[in-house]
């Protein structure tokens, strides 16, 4: 990977581009489990969002900030704040079943296929937590990804600048 | 029944903008339902509340803090409602005819029938925090009144001028609430006034709320911002600006003297000065003004500071008069401010110089004025006469010595400027001669379009209950004689009388009318004589360089703190960690017992590959170098959680190091390759010292505070309850998402907010064409 930043974008890479079609979605689903298994096993919210969010750095580096914006489902800042609102919500809701903010319930579901799934209320409130991580990657990307993916060849002296 | 009704004000506040773009003007009618209805049932309640029975409600709010919902209206409480209520619902009906459609009416009644709502609180709650609470919802409510006409400079500058004035009272006023509330160990109005505590930090408490008092009744030295306010609409100044929210102040000072004022030696000189001093000034100055309308604000000034001396002394006849006297200039001023709007609305100019025969052309409107100005001036037959003769007589039998005399002397010049000032309104306005034309303006007078009756029946109304209330006091009796006997029981048994016989009181009033009419006569000298006094300093211009200095200062400050500096903010923060926590350990080192170098030889490998990576990354010429020993460190540290059966902690640190490694590479695009060499001879030394003396305090404040342990560690009670009590085997994420959940809320809106930061710093930096 070149650091000086002379070119316009980054060297596309076959190699590179032919990898991720395997492991984008593969490294998602992984992130996924980490969200579910959390409460039980290492992961959680925040380790299943950091994962999601070095898919979409994967992306970054193969095609600049507007490979990322394409792949994207959703512009960052409405995933960041449908996660703070979902996870506002789940701790209210706490306080409207009677209990105290944030106080989580467990819940026990006979499903046909995978028996008996247990699960808890802080589990939406993680998903809250994993959308706000993977929005705050994709922010980082875009502006700054997307500020040094601008032509390079500027008249300013953005170096000097910046460095103090 | 309390609370529904100032839940009604509420949900008619939040309906009114969307009433507003359907119904227009006529959204005022509506709004007015609500101070309708309050004054229907305040109505309902009087007769046994003016026994001396209170009806209270009672909502737990925050028992930790003794601030519960407690409502309690008494008599003095009705009395105010009254006002608040009653003449809200004349002035909401009012504002239908003065309005014509316009965008954003709908606001500005939503906003009024908020601030009806808040000042109806302001009187009704028993609760010192609560009081504060809508004392402070009344400020930004008459902020978002005054500044209603946003486009206009002068009217924001005003409205931000009042709620400056106003909210720095009220911050004292809070703080000297909770001096009197710990004092007194309860937050209950009623509770403190009952059993009123002593001592010399109720004395600077009292200061404290009688400086938030005097804020907001604009008593001296600030009046000023009241004059100013008069850039909010009329019916804004009507209500808010004379007939309400200025008299919070006064309410809070009548309340409070009954129990304090002879308990503390400064009270009395300190309130009953302030005010007389008020009454002066803003009599003197009421005489100077061509403007209708900063005349009657003036004019408000000047009978608020009457009001102070009045309700401020804490002796019964005086506190009787003071609530006379709030009723009495409810009435009337409210009137004049209505019949000024009228005037502005018809002749679309308020200046006394160009206004010509006014009077004959709108006979019934003059009249109005005129009944009220007269109230106001204390001719007899009107309600201000009553209140005013019960203030003399009071003030006569006081005893209060010297201080009784200067009192009794300053009451009774203020009066006469009262008289002059009253006599230099209806005149002005609506008289034949005075109309000379100035400024190059032909006079307007005779050609105006005459007001829609309905327009004028509201101020009509007031002026015929001034009228009613003077010729027969025993009207207005029982709400005066009962709001003064929720004040101080002794006050409550004196009777507003229409004739004392011939005594000193009458005398004095008879001196105050003849005086007045000699003013009045002179108009011209006391013009001439005022215009040479004119260059005297006046507290606006102490209040604006004020101001600019508290910018200035704010400036170099910003600029010495905020240099734009990155190793000068880092040195900033390092010293300060250096020198505070730094020279604490330094006195108290105790070094914990069994200190374990290593549990495993793989713990010592991996530590030194830690170590060779920070020092790499310490000694690299190139960016991009010492980036990747930092990476190092982060992942030396991951094996380390990982080797202590940490795997969430590992997988955590393993991906942000990742992360940051990606994220320090887009920002090194940027950057030049190498490291800079510092400009300044000395700044590598500095910087070589203030590093190392971070690194040797972190490493040594991590070995003392591991031995310092005196509690019992949380981690044993998480893992007991991880799973009974949360349904969860990962205590890790257990903590995250439950028992500390309200930590994480905050971490992920924190998060929320640096993604917002980092991208408007990011588009920030950006040229104008860039931007998308």
């Amino acid at each position: 990977m070149r650091v000086t930043g002379r070119s316009t974008r980054p060297p596309q890479s076959l190699i590179l581009d032919t990898c991720l079609g395997a492991v984008f979605h593969t490294v998602l689903v992984f992130s996924l489990f980490l969200l579910f298994a959390g409460h039980n096993a290492p992961g959680g919210g925040f380790i299943g969002g950091l994962v999601a969010g070095a898919a979409f750095v994967l992306h970054y580096v193969a095609g600049g900030t507007g490979q990322v914006t394409r792949i994207a489902p959703v512009a960052p800042f409405v995933l960041m704040g449908s996660g703070l609102t979902l996870a506002v919500l789940v701790g209210m809701g706490a306080l409207l079943a009677g209990g105290q903010l944030l106080e989580s319930g467990v819940l026990s579901l006979d499903v046909p296929v995978l028996g008996t799934v247990k699960t808890t209320s802080a589990l939406p409130f993680d998903v809250g937590v994993y959308l706000i991580v993977v929005g705050l990657v994709l922010a980082v990307l875009g502006s700054l990804g997307g500020e040094a993916d601008r032509p390079a060849d500027e008249p300013e002296g953005t170096g000097e600048a910046r460095a103090r | 029944m309390l609370a529904l009704l100032l839940g009604l004000h509420a949900v008619l506040a939040l309906a009114a903008p969307a009433l507003g773009r359907r119904l227009g003007p006529r959204v005022f009618l509506v709004c007015a339902l609500a101070p309708g209805a309050t004054a229907a049932w305040a109505a309902t309640q009087a007769a046994g509340v003016l026994d001396g029975s209170a009806t209270t409600q009672v909502i737990s709010w925050v028992p930790g803090l003794g601030l519960d919902l407690a409502l309690r209206l008494d008599g003095f409480a009705l009395l105010m409602v009254a006002l608040v209520s009653g003449i809200g619902a004349v002035i909401f009906a009012y504002s239908r005819w003065y309005f014509s459609p316009r965008p954003g009416l709908g606001r500005f009644a939503g906003v009024l029938t908020a601030f009806a709502g808040s000042m109806l609180g302001v009187v009704l709650a028993d609760n010192l925090l609560l009081i504060y609470v809508f004392w402070e919802l009344t400020s930004i409510t008459s902020y978002l009144l005054i500044g209603f006409e946003d486009e206009k400079g002068s009217a924001r500058a005003a409205a931000l001028q009042a709620i400056l004035v106003t909210g720095a009272g009220g911050l004292a006023m809070l703080a000297g609430f909770v001096l009197v509330g710990q004092a007194a160990g309860t937050y209950s109005l009623s509770g403190i006034l009952a059993d009123p505590p002593g001592g010399g930090v109720v004395g600077a408490g009292l200061v404290l709320v009688l400086l938030g008092a005097c804020t907001k009744s604009a008593q001296v030295p600030f009046h000023f911002w009241l004059p100013a306010a008069m850039a909010a609409p009329t019916p804004v100044s009507a209500y808010l600006h004379s007939a309400t929210m200025v008299k919070a102040g006064v309410y809070l000072i009548a309340r409070l003297a009954p129990a304090f004022a002879a308990g503390h030696a400064f009270w009395r000189p300190l309130v009953m000065g302030l005010g007389v001093a008020t009454m002066l000034v803003g009599g003197w100055r009421a005489l100077r003004q061509h403007d209708l309308k900063l005349l009657l604000a003036y004019g408000t000034v000047s009978q608020l500071g009457f009001m102070v001396v009045l309700v401020g002394a804490g002796i019964p006849e005086l506190t009787f008069a003071g609530a006379a006297l709030i009723v009495a200039h409810g009435l009337f001023k409210a009137a004049l401010f209505m019949v000024v709007g009228i005037v502005d609305h018809q002749a679309h100019t308020r200046d006394l110089r160009v206004l010509s025969g006014l009077g004959r052309r709108m006979p019934g409107v003059a009249a109005v004025a005129a009944v009220a100005a007269a109230s106001m001036a204390g001719v007899p037959l009107l309600l201000g006469f009553l209140s005013k003769e019960a203030a003399y007589e009071a003030l006569l039998h006081a005893h209060l010595g010297v201080g009784g005399a200067l009192a009794l002397a300053g009451v009774v010049a203020g009066s006469v400027l009262t008289f002059a000032y009253g006599a230099r309104f209806v005149l002005g306005g609506f008289g034949a001669g005075s109309g000379q034309g100035a400024g190059g303006h032909d006079p307007v007078g005779p050609d105006v379009p005459r007001p829609a009756p309905a327009f004028v029946v509201p101020a009509a109304l007031l002026a015929v209950l001034t009228v009613v209330a003077g010729v027969a006091p025993a009207v207005v009796d029982p709400l005066v004689g009962g709001g003064a006997g929720a004040l101080d029981p002794a006050a409550g048994k004196a009777h507003l009388a229409l004739w004392h016989g011939f005594t000193l009181t009458l005398g004095l009033s008879v001196l105050t009318l003849a005086a007045g009419a000699l003013l009045v006569v002179g108009a011209g000298a006391v013009e001439r004589f005022q215009g040479r006094l004119a260059g005297a300093p006046s507290a606006v211009g102490v209040y604006s360089s004020a101001l600019a200095g508290l910018s200035r200062l704010a400036d170099r400050v910003t600029a010495v703190l905020q240099n734009g500096s990155l190793p000068v903010y880092l040195g900033v923060i390092l010293l300060t960690v250096l020198a505070l926590p730094g020279l604490t350990l330094l006195t108290r080192t105790r070094l914990p017992g069994g200190i374990v170098v290593g549990e495993s030889p793989l713990q010592v490998v991996v530590a030194g590959v830690v170590l060779v990576a920070a020092v790499g990354a310490a000694f690299a010429h190139r960016r991009f170098a010492a980036v990747l020993f930092l990476g190092g460190v982060g992942y030396g540290v991951a094996v380390l959680f990982v080797i202590q059966g940490a795997p969430d902690l590992a997988l955590t640190q393993l991906l942000v190091e990742t992360l940051a490694v990606v994220i320090f590479v887009l920002v090194l695009r940027h950057l030049p390759e190498r490291f800079e060499p510092s400009v300044w001879r000395l700044g590598q030394a500095t910087r070589v010292a203030v590093a190392g003396g971070v690194g040797v305090f972190v490493a040594a404040f991590s070995l003392v505070a591991a031995g310092a342990r005196t509690a019992e560690p949380v981690s044993g009670a998480y893992l007991e309850q991880a799973v009974p009590e949360a349904g969860g085997h990962n205590v890790v994420n257990v903590i995250l998402v439950d028992f500390r959940a309200f930590d994480t809320l905050g971490e992920i809106t924190v998060l929320t907010v640096a993604a917002l930061g980092i991208v408007s710093l990011v588009q920030a930096g950006r040229r104008p064409q860039d931007r998308a």
